[in-house]
């Protein structure tokens, strides 16, 4: 049975189609970042993998991880990893009855933004160094 | 209509209990890891398989792959309800999202095998 009346959630492809409000960014982003965890799962478990099986494999990893696109791929997943946790401990401060308001969620969003851009920020400067 | 038999409980307010605890969980040993790892300032191989040999390592390592399972689950089986279904997919969207179910399940136990390879493997 076809109700084409249902209400539907916002896709990303919707992005440019109106202008989002923060907290359906921060929301969207927060699933996006999921995503992309649940398949980088395989990176980090194929590198612990490597790492603890042989000194030299250890070495072959620690290359990867130096290598321009290894750093890069290690610092988005690090990135993905930082936004995830920082919007889910948004989610937990939110289970305690904070940021429920519209201003109040508007101002966690905010915050959620900041915090992981500075997490992210580090974590760029961590996998450079190594 | 959509009928759900799929959910990770077939109850909501179980799903987001078990969101919580596992979101605990995977925090947890994130915070671990990351602050293991910048304390310890150079890793080398000696330390870091001593670090993945201690009994309490290995026990947090294998929580935290479990805790990822039915937050993983839960989450991804979300978006598949959200998005595959037939506004978007048209009639096959049932189907599709079967397949999708079954795809992130499969993962998953990979995922888990794979890490109990990897810490009791070799012994």
């Amino acid at each position: 049975m076809q109700n084409d009346n249902r209400p539907i959630n916002v896709n990303p492809s919707d992005l440019l189609a109106f202008a989002w409000p923060i907290t359906a960014l921060t929301s969207i982003t927060h699933r996006v970042s999921g995503v992309i965890l649940f398949i980088g799962i395989a990176f980090g478990l194929y590198a612990l993998e490597k790492s603890l099986a042989s000194e030299e494999g250890f070495e072959a990893i620690r290359g990867i991880m130096n290598s321009p696109f290894g750093m890069f791929v290690t610092w988005a997943l690090l990135s993905a990893l930082a936004y995830h946790f920082v919007a889910g401990i948004k989610h937990l401060v939110m289970d305690f009855g904070f940021g429920e308001t519209i201003e109040s969620s508007r101002l966690a969003s905010i915050t959620t933004i900041l915090v992981s851009a500075v997490l992210i920020l580090l974590a760029g400067i961590w996998v450079i160094q190594g | 209509m959509i009928t759900q038999v799929t959910s990770f409980s077939r109850n909501g307010m179980s799903d987001w209990i078990v969101q919580r605890v596992s979101a605990y969980i995977l925090a947890t040993y994130t915070v671990l890891l990351v602050g293991i790892m910048l304390l310890q300032g150079e890793i080398t191989y000696s330390s870091w398989q001593a670090l993945f040999s201690q009994t309490w390592m290995q026990v947090m390592t294998l929580l935290t792959i479990l805790a990822t399972c039915a937050h993983a689950w839960i989450g991804m089986w979300t978006i598949g309800t959200d998005y595959i279904r037939e506004h978007y997919f048209g009639a096959g969207a049932d189907g599709i999202r079967l397949v999708y179910q079954v795809g992130c399940v499969l993962l998953l136990v990979v995922y888990v095998i794979w890490t109990v390879k990897i810490l009791w493997g070799n012994g």
